[in-house]
């Protein structure tokens, strides 16, 4: 941390000017006033509630007067971890946001790739307009079309019913093909960004010293978009890991985020919901951990 | 060095900003920040819920506005309210009383009982599944039916309703009523139907078509079939169930899914699955039947003999109204024939009284007669939604009856499994 | 970069289907903003522009469509303030805490939006405000922090302080410094945060569900509350070709700004 005295001195100003230079002389100042309003924000409010809402995980509703009991109490993670359901529940949310993670990286990498090292000037701009432009179609209108693909007599079907095939109807396999649509472009834009900064004469070294396509890719061009990647994942795994909209709208089973949205209201079981909450809350405060090891952070 | 100072002066500003709030009164589960989240306001423990705020005696003059939570078609026109073309009966409303209505649109039971729950509403359109949750939680109050004018008029069989009268304490008046009814594709379904078997039955020849209401009250339907097919079981109210009966509903309902192609949770999904082939048969509101005959007869309805389970919505008034005044002349004014008929024209539901559908006769002849509105033999063997509590709705006192809570695990064991 | 043809081949067809598959849903909305029918079946049953003329006097998707774009400028302002003013704080100084802190910032867009929305529903019944526009742009800026706050230190790592000291040792003042040197350098990282930040907030639904209060409907709480009243269908379908042909011109400026060679430092 560089101390006031090596700074050049700046010219005196008037008002604003003053404060600026004031607050210039005192770095400490500065970083405390930078950093007042978010950390208040984000530490007291945001934090603070989070805290509140885990808290409210070991209190329980009395049946009977449908109040919250704020004894301490471990019933709900009791319950949470020795039915059943809950765990299937779980499992399935976590190998679906799994599942539809990998989806991405491994559709948005060559489209990601071309735009960043092949396409010229302006096709490279017109191609990140068209990636970026659904994103503003709106969430429920995108689903509610796949419903017209996904159904009965729909899209996807009447494709492919010449070959006697039928589509996967409404079901997990469904959630997975919505889930990947919504989510792909926000795999596509960090993984852009990872693959353009790696530099062009890197690519071309590696094939100097002999290396095939295969190779400058698997040894060259992973390891510098593996921050990319994970950070782009960070998106989708989390995005799916909560969604309850989705689900519902086109399968027939549930995920986490049914459940605890289920008991948030007229069961008005807020204490169970927490409990259940944690359970993805947990596994994306590993995630984000993992993440960040892998460099995510920074290529955000 | 830094030159953050533009960016310290803006700090500053955002401090204040941040620090200031929204300069509004706080509401009164706000006071300690130890507060639960979803704090209900103490009730007396035991059967009865306490009334947590005195009726008034009169109505007052209005406080110029008002705020509801109600169901999407409910609220229809002013400022405030939904905006649809060619429907307003918002405006009348808030020329003759001076309250500015706004509305908030809750996405579901749930969600409505949880905007109740801020204190930040006059009042609310509660469907028979959040009634009960609501009284016991205190977050609504009793009403004076004396100083609602319209409510002698609204037919006896939505009087005094379970679902919303608790020790003969009414909470709040009838919006409309409906009865879920068996919808059928007679392409697909060419036999007519008279029997809920055909969407619970494991041998039922429409295995993959069949559609049911993906929410917890749907446990209620499977309730009322078992009523008929198993009265060993001893079941006596579908809403009243102690933990063998609810168990034994719980198995149909796993025999259901099999049968099941899609469960759908809101109307569009509903219209949907008929028009697109995935669904031929299911339980279903009048609403979704008259859409997709707009053009053609597509579908037919009818009501098993099982009888049916079905809703009516209560308008209800916040323990916490700040405009408690304009709530009551909301209340008054939702009955009154021309809005009722408005409404109920709008939404698909029966009015609910002989003025109320006279008008409606006029805007959609036939409209009363569709919906059964005055033909309370209809609704005999209707069991409007309401709230399952652990005290028995159908008065046993030996067993202990499963809650709302108990059938939430139970619908997320049956879907989710 | 010389790739050899068979593998550019293969890029192009991959990109192209991507493309397709990610164009074919919104072709569909296209296509059903011009229903004829009620209902949705496929194949379509009929075209028609009427729904078109009838967006245009329909006061429910105006309002909603003008309460969306407030939200989510707010929400931008707020979160590109707030996010650089991290951001700088987390690139430029060494603290106690500073790695939390970046940790801290991802939460609001990690957890599931469920929670984040309780947990914002809950802070502001305690701090004692009034659900309305504000809650809502406080709301949707918590999350959106993190888009910008990543974009801009990412640029900051990569820019050095060099041109700023020279700025001063030439004699300009701190306010002139950032104007003329600061500022310059990561517009394009603001810009690409800023962009993200807005698209975050425009399409919200859950959150803000727990955070707006009645007569502030944004267009995706107004989209959701149309799907229960079908009358209206095509309408929707009609407010999102609106919003799609509306965004466009500006994601098309935003991308070129931020995907300037010069910015990006490709070699």
């Amino acid at each position: 941390m560089t101390s006031a005295t090596d700074a050049p001195s700046p010219r005196r100003a008037s008002g604003l000017g003053a404060i600026a230079t004031a607050l210039y002389r005192h770095p400490r100042a500065q970083l405390g006033l930078l950093l007042a309003a978010p950390l208040g924000w984000l530490v007291i409010a945001y934090l603070g509630s989070l805290a509140l809402f885990l808290i409210s995980s070991f209190w329980s509703v009395d049946s009977f007067s449908g109040n919250v009991v704020t004894t301490p109490t471990l019933k709900n993670y009791e319950e949470v971890v020795s039915k059943e359901i809950y765990r299937t529940i779980a499992i399935r949310t976590v190998v679906m946001a799994a599942l539809v993670t990998i989806t991405t990286i491994v559709v948005a990498f060559p489209i990601a790739f071309y735009i960043a090292k092949v396409a010229g000037g302006r096709t490279r701009g017109i191609l990140i307009v068209s990636i970026l432009l659904p994103l503003w179609s709106g969430y429920l209108v995108k689903v509610y079309a796949w419903r017209l693909i996904l159904s009965q007599n729909g899209l996807l079907n009447s494709v492919l019913d010449p070959f006697g095939l039928n589509g996967p109807g409404y079901s997990d396999v469904a959630v997975w093909l919505v889930e990947s649509y919504l989510w792909l472009p926000y795999m596509i834009v960090p993984i852009y960004a990872g693959l353009e900064r790696i530099p062009g004469s890197l690519l071309e070294a590696s094939s100097d010293l002999g290396g095939r396509a295969g190779i400058t890719f698997r040894r060259v061009i992973l390891p510098l978009a593996l921050p990319a990647v994970a950070a782009g994942s960070i998106f989708t795994f989390s995005l799916t890991l909560g969604d309850y909209i989705t689900p519902t709208l086109v399968s027939n089973t549930k995920f986490i985020g049914n459940v605890v949205y289920d008991f948030m209201g007229i069961a008005g079981n807020q204490p169970f919901a927490a409990a259940y909450a944690m359970v993805p809350v947990t596994i994306m405060l590993a995630y984000l951990l993992i993440a960040r090891r892998l460099g995510a952070f920074e290529a955000l | 060095m830094q030159r953050r100072t533009w960016k310290a002066g803006i700090a500053g500003v955002a401090v204040v900003l941040t620090a200031c709030g929204g300069g509004a009164s706080p509401s009164a589960s706000s006071s300690a920040p130890a507060s639960q989240p979803a704090a209900s306001q103490p009730a007396a423990s035991g059967s009865a819920p306490a009334p947590s705020a005195s009726t008034p005696a009169t109505v007052g003059e209005g406080e110029g506005e008002l705020t509801l939570v109600a169901w999407a078609g409910y609220v229809v026109g002013g400022t405030g309210g939904e905006q649809v073309e060619g429907y307003d009966w918002v405006t009348p409303f808030e020329t003759a009383t001076g309250c500015k209505t706004t509305v908030k649109v809750g996405l579901d039971s749930a969600n409505m009982v949880q905007l109740m729950k801020t204190g930040q509403y006059d009042g609310v359109s509660a469907s028979g599944d959040a009634t009960l949750r609501l009284i016991a939680g205190g977050d609504v109050s009793p009403v004076n039916f004396d100083l609602i004018p319209n409510y002698k008029d609204v037919f006896e069989g939505l009087k005094n309703a379970p679902y919303n009268t608790v020790n003969g304490v009414g909470y709040g008046v009838p919006h409309g009523r409906g009865a879920n009814v068996l919808m059928y594709d007679p392409a697909v379904v060419t036999t007519t139907p008279d029997s809920w078997s055909v969407v619970f039955e494991a041998n039922s020849p429409y295995k993959g078509k069949v559609t049911a209401y993906n929410y917890a009250i749907y446990v209620a339907d499977a309730a009322l079939y078992l009523m008929a097919t198993k009265p060993e079981l001893g079941i006596k109210n579908p809403y009243a169930l102690d933990q063998t009966q609810l168990d034994a509903a719980k198995a149909l309902l796993v025999q259901q899914k099999s049968l099941v192609s899609k469960y759908w949770g809101t109307a569009q999904e509903e219209i949907d699955g008929f028009t697109n082939g995935d669904m031929a048969v299911g339980t279903a509101w009048q609403y979704q039947a008259n859409v997709l005959n707009t053009d053609a007869e597509k579908v037919k309805v009818t009501k098993p003999k099982e009888g049916a389970t079905g809703w009516s919505d209560t308008w209800m008034i916040s323990s916490k109204a700040k405009h408690p005044n304009c709530m009551y002349k909301w209340m008054d004014y939702i009955l009154s024939a021309k809005a009722n008929a408005d409404v109920t024209v709008y939404f698909g539901e029966a009015p609910v009284s002989d003025a109320a559908c006279a008008e409606a006769e006029k805007q959609s002849a036939g409209h009363c007669d569709l919906f059964h509105a005055k033909d309370e033999t209809y609704f005999e063997d209707v069991w409007y939604w309401n709230t399952p509590t652990t005290t028995c709705l159908d008065g046993r006192t030996d067993v202990q009856c499963t809650d709302f809570d108990a059938w939430t695990k139970v619908w997320t064991e049956v879907t989710g499994g | 970069m010389l790739l050899p043809r068979g593998i550019r081949v293969a890029l192009r067809i991959a990109s192209g289907l991507t493309l397709a598959f990610i164009y074919v849903p919104i072709a569909i909305i296209v296509l059903y903003s011009f229903n004829a029918a009620r209902v949705a079946a496929w194949p379509i049953q009929g075209l028609t522009l009427d729904w078109y003329a009838r967006a245009f006097s329909n006061p429910g998707i105006r309002n909603a469509l003008i309460a969306s774009i407030e939200a989510a400028i707010g929400a931008t302002a707020v979160a590109l303030i707030l996010g650089s003013l991290i951001a700088f704080a987390v690139q430029r100084y060494a603290f106690f805490g500073r790695q939390t802190l970046s940790f801290v910032v991802v939460l609001p867009l990690a957890l599931p939006g469920i929670v984040t929305g309780i947990a914002l529903n809950t802070a502001f019944r305690t701090i004692g405000l009034d659900f309305g526009l504000l809650t809502i742009v406080v709301g949707h800026a918590t999350f959106c922090v993190v888009v910008v706050f990543n974009n801009v230190v990412a640029r900051l790592r990569r820019t050095s302080r060099t041109g700023e000291e020279a700025s001063m040792d030439l004699g300009a003042d701190t306010l002139t410094t950032f104007r003329r040197v600061t500022f310059p350098a990561i517009r394009s990282a603001l810009l690409a945060g800023a962009l993200l930040a807005f698209a975050l907030s425009f399409d919200e639904i859950i959150v803000t569900n727990f955070t707006s209060g009645s007569g502030t409907q944004t267009l995706p709480l107004w989209i959701f509350a149309n799907y229960q009243r079908p009358n209206n269908l095509p309408l929707v379908n009609v407010a999102a070709v609106l919003v799609l042909l509306l965004s466009i011109v500006p994601v098309y400026l935003a991308s070129r700004v931020t995907t300037d060679p010069a910015a990006t430092g490709r070699t």
